[in-house]
């Protein structure tokens, strides 16, 4: 369980996390969306220990987080840009990543055969594409089975059949209880892999609950019009003025 | 320790396959080896290395550390997104690439010395150009770490005040401080340059190998004043010592840096 209170974090004058709360249970798969900027990646970076937040208590599985990283344990994430020490080959880089975290790799083999990249093992990073380097990431996040994992625009470059057993596997894990966050901008990826939504605007959870109850109170059969129209309708509205089943950031749990 | 070796080895086995550091290492040899072929040899050869050593081993030192930050920068964070010690990371990170880049410049130059006899000769000034070009390459590797780490997002920024630290540090530091005394001709100013010789690690190297050496002619101001101050055991005790704390203190800044920055 991830339970977020009054986080909050200033780039210098600009704030990005304006007092967020936030709780995502174990073993639900949660979806972030918004538009750019509005603070998706500052939460999940600070979440991960990236940033460091200016006020406010963040607590894993009942732990709150001060300073301590064995927390990470628990944790797999999947960044949203691949890049590696070029000379390196791919199998010194997953030699590498179990030396530093001295936990078992009990799904390595697995996910490699999955993302068949049997035949990348012994190539120098420099020389994958893309697409392969993401599923490097993906086994990485994946491979040491933690019980959180965060998948940071998880498929923007990856071809329909990777794309496809990346998601059967995200369904696989969460059908094995893991919890998974995922932040993307296409939402008919998030229909098929979470089951609630957070959707941030400058800084504020504007929309935490279910994708069902979603799609039911705006009366939209597909998220991505769902979440336009959320956004319009806060664009054509005075600031400060809140729509009534706007949820405020004092009351964000799943509904 | 067990992971902080981890990640050590882990440096070093990149940077020799980047093969970099290697052909770092050639030029120092072929460099060596030729001042020693056509120089003469003995102390004289052992001054012009470190003439070059003085020059180019805090450009050199700076460049690759900046480089590293902004080349690793994905990497280090996903490092980051493990669970380590961010203060493991980085003594792993940094002893990482600044002690191959330290090897090369020591393996480099010591074997020609070695083969030319001149080592055997003159063990102790010989000794002291390596381990100053050494401590140089440590002092400005973290020099470069910390100016990557505070220009993050701003790598014109960063390279830019690499080149002009190493031009003021390494080329204007004595002019400008010779203009001053100039300058001020009237008053005492021998505790002023004392003081800002402190304040240049290049300087300080180049006042240890001319005390060692003991030519006052090209001992430059600073070097003149150092040595009458302190004379020359004195001098070289002092001037190691303050080159001590300065790797201390880049390394120390840049540790702080590195544990407080938001990635």
């Amino acid at each position: 369980m991830i339970e977020i209170k009054e986080l909050k974090k200033a780039f210098g004058d600009l704030s990005v996390l304006k007092g967020m709360n936030l709780t995502i249970p174990s073993g639900q798969a949660t979806g972030i969306v918004g538009p750019n900027g509005a603070g998706k990646t500052t939460l999940i970076k600070t979440i991960l220990g990236l940033v460091k937040a200016d006020s406010g208590v963040i607590s894993i599985n009942g732990k709150s987080l001060n300073g301590d990283w064995l927390y990470r344990r628990n944790i797999g994430y999947m960044p949203q840009v691949a890049r590696y020490p070029e000379n390196m080959k791919v199998y010194e880089l997953l030699n590498f990543i179990k030396g530093l975290r001295d936990q078992d790799a009990v799904y390595e083999e697995e996910l490699i055969e999955q993302f068949a990249l049997q035949t990348e093992l012994e190539k120098p990073l420099r020389t994958l594409s893309g697409g392969n380097r993401q599923k490097i990431g993906a086994t990485l996040a994946m491979m040491f089975n933690p019980d959180i994992l965060f998948f940071d625009e998880p498929t923007a470059g990856l071809d329909p059949r990777s794309s496809h057993k990346f998601k059967q596997r995200v369904k696989d894990e969460k059908a094995d209880g893991k919890t998974v966050i995922i932040t993307s901008h296409i939402m008919s990826e998030l229909e098929q892999l979470v089951d609630y939504v957070i959707f941030i605007l400058d800084g504020n959870i504007r929309y935490y609950g279910s994708m069902k109850d979603l799609l039911s109170e705006s009366k939209e059969d597909r998220l991505e019009a769902a979440i336009a129209r959320m956004m319009d309708r806060d664009s054509s509205e005075k600031p400060g003025i809140k729509n009534e089943n706007s949820l405020k950031s004092g009351q964000a749990v799943p509904h | 320790m067990k992971l902080l070796n981890h990640i050590i080895q882990n440096e070093w086995k990149t940077l020799i396959r980047g093969k970099w550091v290697i052909g770092y290492g050639l030029i120092f040899l072929f460099l060596t080896d030729s001042l020693l072929r056509f120089g003469g040899g003995g102390s004289e050869t052992l001054l012009s290395i470190s003439n070059v050593m003085l020059l180019f081993i805090p450009l050199v030192g700076m460049i690759y550390g900046i480089l590293y930050i902004y080349q690793s920068r994905e990497f280090v964070e996903l490092l980051l997104t493990q669970p380590i010690d961010r203060k493991v990371l980085y003594w792993g990170l940094y002893l990482g690439i600044a002690t191959p880049l330290m090897a090369a410049f020591i393996v480099g130059a010591m074997l020609p010395l070695i083969w030319h006899g001149v080592f055997a000769f003159e063990v102790v000034s010989s000794a002291m150009v390596l381990g100053l070009g050494g401590v140089l390459t440590l002092i400005f590797v973290a020099l470069g770490f910390v100016l990557g780490l505070a220009f993050y997002e701003d790598r014109i920024k960063g390279f830019g005040f690499t080149i002009v630290i190493w031009l003021f540090m390494a080329i204007l530091y004595d002019g400008l401080i010779l203009m001053v005394v100039f300058m001020f001709g009237d008053y005492p100013m021998e505790q002023f340059v004392i003081a800002v010789t402190m304040f240049n690690p290049i300087d300080l190297a180049r006042i240890m190998v001319m005390l060692e050496f003991d030519i006052s002619a090209l001992m430059g101001y600073t070097g003149a004043v150092f040595n009458r101050f302190f004379g020359t055991s004195t001098g070289i005790l002092t001037a190691s010592g303050m080159l001590a704390l300065w790797m201390a203190v880049p390394m120390w800044v840049g540790l702080r840096v590195f544990r407080k920055k938001d990635f």
